[in-house]
């Protein structure tokens, strides 16, 4: 067990320290100048000059890189070469909302994926399983933004029932808050819980066929008492760890998610970084998002400890 | 159990409630109510959001677009028609020999952080353009040799030539006014003498203006103007379309007009702006030296056709660099008009044939689209046009822009009368013609007559030379609410002026 954590430690580290060298290097890369964009098509070559000496992009890339680095080991994102204001209060505001997004998201995931799969395991053979097969089928074609455009033109623009746009923050309007939350987070949760389902589905029938569920269906118990009492945890394990791959999607379609119901969450904070060539911005923001699904995984792997007790016994 | 239970209703009770509260909540609020006396709000939908609101250090047309005229105002603004009218400065003198500027201005204009507006404040705001501006746009004041104030209501500025680029750029945001002690926190909170005072900002959604009640002119209608920003014009129809918003400050896809003009509910404005959308030739390739080269693709677009294929037919096809709100606006469009033969037997005769023209695209909706159709239209006479997408800004801004690295490309040009900027030997289009740079000086230098005749001159040059194509003319295309007044028909300032709305 202790063996386990340090290695998955070290696997964490390893990987936060590659993909913050890629994620620099890729915005080093990157074309187009930030300090001229942020002057303007006609700015001379000398104020252009001036401005990335200012902002410390004439110094080596080395040098840029661990300052970077050095900065947000303290928690300091350095200032937007735009907006001239610190990116660290922007980016932790903007992470409020995508949280609520992607949390929200999760549960409606869940909430649709848990008992739609273990009914269609359970089912496997019958018409009521087969069609829900069917549905969940269509769910995984379906991407998130067009869910979100189908729910806008059915619920907002044709019915008038829940708003087309906007975020408000819970503690200013919570009513506000949940109409406007409610089809972001469906069109989130729905395309997610889809992909879901088909991972509970399959996990539920893989112990459907364990021997010891067959025990316990022979001493008596109906199907579902017995997959409630002895299978649902097992079943966990796998769906846990899909949890949290599935976390980095769900990221990705928050980020997608937020454009097109025009919500201020870091998503679009991203894509306007991206937009206006704000690269430090872009840098961390990347970076965040990488850092949270690293850390994710190394939670779920530690999970999936807790969940099966065979893995504890440092089997390699 | 039973304590589980109850807590387990009390809790799904509460939920319930929430949503209820939730669902009640909304149903009944739509921006603004109408009854009279009531908090009069309007809320408007554009595009750009600014990264910043500080003009003088960020570019961009999103910051003047919110503020100028609205919170910051000049000495002299931009009716919509076109003229310069006095807004700061009641009325002004030419002395004779055009160098001299004097200004009578208002005696009642307040900053909103309490401070009278003064003529030193004018003498502050001008010597700050040269001082700590940094964007480009500063240039357009270093013709100023001096301003003084000869008194608190009397502004003289001295300028070093003759100009009168000047008294125009002054509309812009270069003439906004400053407090000399409202400067300290340009990029939040900034401070100007105009009948709204900036709100708050809600990065990455809304900027929020609340009527200034000092305000020393006629007091705007609305209380609260909410300016909500989109990057999706389908999220920003939706906003219109489920009452987010009011107002549609500028369509971006035509051809989703048909929504709102069908539906009583809507009115849909469609007037003019200073966007040329430019056909721009690389002039200092060997291939466009050749003027024939250059009318043989004017001939070979047929832009009647082009603007209804690419911008739904919106838009006025206009020939040159001048748009119709300009005094010395001519309609020069039929100085090149669509013929294929003419265009096969230009190439013909210039020998250049075989050359492959590269169209280099920013990667922007309009461009895209009316490059394909380009490319079509100059085939049929017998160019070979290769189409070479680029990132738009960044990648566009360092090869075409900047470098001069590209045969043509399709950008609009939305500066104010920029005819002399972009036909320049400086500029990408590379357009190095004496003549015209004569002409454009003495368009400067004269009286406003001397003028219009020389920019008349100018227009007239680079058309039949050919220095560009002038795909059209963008639309300014506004969607709001049947019963609200006071809309711009024509954008052609850098501000959305919101002084003049109303609902009736």
């Amino acid at each position: 067990m202790v063996l386990r954590l340090i290695e998955r430690t070290a696997v964490l580290l390893v990987s936060l320290a590659v993909s913050s060298v890629l994620v620099f290097g890729f915005m080093a890369v990157l074309p187009g100048d930030p300090a001229r964009v942020a002057l303007g098509v006609n700015a001379s070559d000398e104020a252009v000059a001036q401005l990335r000496q200012q902002f410390g992009l004439d110094r080596p890339l080395a040098t840029q890189y661990f300052d970077w680095l050095g900065g947000l080991l303290h928690a300091d994102f350095g200032t937007s070469y735009v907006s001239k204001v610190a990116i660290g209060p922007q980016v932790f505001d903007r992470l409020q909302v995508t949280l609520w997004l992607v949390v929200v998201g999760m549960i409606v995931a869940l909430v649709v994926a848990v008992p739609a799969g273990t009914v269609m395991a359970a089912r496997h053979r019958k018409i009521s399983g087969l069609a829900l097969s069917a549905i969940s089928q269509l769910g995984v074609a379906v991407p998130a933004f067009l869910a979100g455009i189908l729910l806008i033109m059915l619920f907002a623009v044709k019915l008038g029932w829940l708003p087309a746009n906007g975020w408000t923050p819970p503690a200013e309007n919570p009513g506000m808050f949940l109409r406007q939350l409610v089809l972001p987070a469906l069109s989130l949760g729905l395309v997610q819980g889809a992909v879901l389902t088909r991972y509970v589905r399959s996990a539920v029938l893989d112990v459907l066929r364990e021997d010891y569920l067959r025990t316990a269906r022979a001493k008596g118990l109906r199907p579902f008492p017995a997959l409630w009492r002895h299978g649902l945890r097992n079943a966990a394990v796998p769906v846990a760890t899909v949890l949290g791959l599935q976390l980095a999607t769900l990221l990705i379609g928050a980020v997608v998610v937020e454009r097109v119901f025009v919500i201020p969450g870091l998503g679009s904070l991203l894509l306007d970084g991206v937009s206006n060539r704000d690269l430090l911005l872009v840098q961390d923001v990347v970076m965040l998002l990488v850092v949270a699904v690293l850390v994710v995984n190394f939670l779920v792997d530690l999970l999936y400890v807790a969940l099966d007790p065979r893995l504890r016994v440092g089997q390699r | 159990m039973n304590t589980y239970l109850t807590r387990a209703v009390a809790l799904a009770g509460s939920a319930a409630l929430l949503l209820v509260a939730a669902c009640s909540a909304g149903s009944g609020t739509s921006t603004g109510g109408s009854s009279a006396g009531a908090e009069q709000k309007l809320a408007i939908g554009l595009v750009a959001e600014p990264a910043s609101l500080d003009f003088t250090t960020t570019d961009g047309a999103a910051i003047p677009q919110a503020l100028l005229t609205n919170v910051y105002e000049g000495l002299v603004k931009q009716d919509e028609s076109g003229k310069i009218v006095a807004d700061l400065a009641k009325s002004w003198t030419v002395s004779p020999d055009r160098k001299t500027y004097k200004f009578e201005l208002v005696d009642n204009a307040k900053f909103t952080n309490g401070a009278a507006f003064t003529a030193a404040d004018a003498v502050f705001s001008i010597n700050r353009v040269k001082s700590a501006w940094t964007t480009s746009l500063k240039a357009a004041m270093d013709v100023v040799q001096d301003a003084k104030a000869v008194s608190p209501t009397q502004l003289e500025v001295t300028l070093s030539k003759p100009s009168n680029d000047w008294l125009f750029r002054m509309t812009t945001r270069i003439g906004a006014m400053f407090s000399q002690t409202g400067i300290d926190k340009l990029a939040t909170d900034p401070v100007g003498t105009g009948p709204y005072k900036f709100g708050s900002w809600k990065r990455g959604d809304s900027i929020v203006l609340q009527r200034n009640d000092a305000y020393w002119g006629t007091k705007p209608f609305f209380n609260q103007v909410t300016l909500k920003y989109f990057k999706d014009p389908t999220a920003l129809n939706n906003a219109l379309l489920t009452g987010t918003i009011n107002v549609i400050g500028t369509v971006q896809a035509p051809e989703a007009l048909s929504q709102f003009s069908g539906n009583a509910k809507y009115q849909v404005i469609e007037g003019t702006t200073n966007g040329e959308v430019l056909l721009s030739f690389n002039n200092s390739r060997p291939v466009f030296k050749d003027t024939r080269v250059r009318q043989a693709i004017r001939s070979a677009i047929d832009h009647k056709a082009l603007l209804d294929t690419c911008f739904a037919g919106r838009g006025k096809l206009i020939g040159s660099m001048v748009p119709p709100t300009d005094p010395w606006y001519e309609d020069l469009s039929q100085v090149a008009p669509y013929d294929a033969t003419k265009a096969k037997g230009l190439l013909q005769a210039s020998g250049a044939g075989g050359t492959t023209l590269r169209l280099r695209l920013p990667t922007l909706p309009y461009a895209t689209s009316c490059g394909q159709v380009v490319k079509s239209q100059l085939e049929q006479v017998g160019f070979k046009v290769q189409i070479d997408q680029l990132e738009f800004p960044a990648a566009w801004l360092t090869s075409v822009f900047k470098n001069a690295d590209y045969d043509m490309s399709i950008i609009s040009h939305v500066e104010p009368r920029d005819l002399g900027a972009v036909f320049s030997p400086k500029y990408y289009t590379r357009y190095d013609d004496p003549t015209l740079q004569q002409e454009l000086a003495a368009a400067d230098a004269g009286d406003e007559a001397t003028q219009v005749t020389e920019m008349k001159k100018a227009a007239r040059r680079i058309s039949e030379q050919a220095a560009a194509d002038w795909l059209f003319l963008l639309p300014n295309l506004v969607v709001a609410d049947k019963n609200i007044t006071g809309l711009p028909v024509n954008a052609i300032a850098e501000s959305f002026d919101l002084s003049k709305l109303a609902r009736s």
